[in-house]
């Protein structure tokens, strides 16, 4: 698979981020490239300050959804920011912030997690996206 | 028991998908062709994970065994 993964993430909540991860740790694994696209509450949930914070879930989770995500939580799942690292470390991973969701929440990089790379324009993240597919979260 | 030489040993019990194959991902690169790698997890998942994670990847998948709830993979570096 040398066609890249393009994920979008656009959701902020721990849940979604979690599950990005996962699609992220799992390309990375078996080798193939990922480009992450941080837009809206995602690029949010990623400034340095915030993101180890509680980013709650997806309001279809409910009362029982809450109590299962904590639960894997406390049997030692790692945060999705922990695996976000690991699948970087794994090599492929570029993790972009959107520039219009910069502006949108007056931040420079200098305001994120040294997870994110860089800061690029929707034209640059195509370019780069290639024959991949794009997923949207 | 198996008396295949092992050049590492990932001990992924407890933890979730994926980390069993990224913790196996990252040893692996690691090792020259033709080492072994042994992976302990506890994921059920793992089991399907690794099959796929061999057949994609060329990294032979020797031995596969359960003891008690402890999935130990064999791997081989191509």
């Amino acid at each position: 698979m040398e066609e890249p993964l393009n994920l979008v993430l656009f959701s902020g909540t721990d849940d979604k981020l979690n599950a990005a991860a996962v699609l992220t740790a799992g390309a990375a694994a078996l080798g193939r490239p990922v480009n992450v696209f941080l837009q809206y509450w995602a690029l949010d949930a990623f400034r340095a300050d915030r993101i180890d914070a509680d980013h709650g879930l997806a309001p279809e989770s409910g009362t029982a959804g809450r109590v299962a995500v904590d639960a894997l939580r406390a049997a030692g799942q790692a945060s999705w920011a922990e695996t976000m690292r690991q699948a970087k470390e794994l090599g492929g991973v570029d993790i972009e912030a959107c520039s219009l969701s910069m502006d949108l929440l007056h931040l420079d990089q200098a305001d994120l997690d040294p997870l994110v790379d860089g800061v690029e324009g929707v034209t640059a993240f195509y370019l780069n996206a290639g024959a991949g597919p794009v997923v949207f979260i | 028991m198996t008396l295949t030489k092992i050049d590492q040993l990932v001990d992924a019990r407890g933890l979730a998908c994926p980390m069993p194959i990224v913790k196996a991902a990252q040893a692996m690169k690691g090792l020259a062709s033709g080492q072994v790698l042994e992976v302990l997890a506890t994921d059920a998942g793992a089991v399907r994970d690794f099959q796929a994670w061999s057949r994609s990847t060329g990294n032979l998948l020797i031995e596969m065994t359960e003891e008690a709830g402890t999935y130990r993979f064999l791997l081989q570096r191509k």
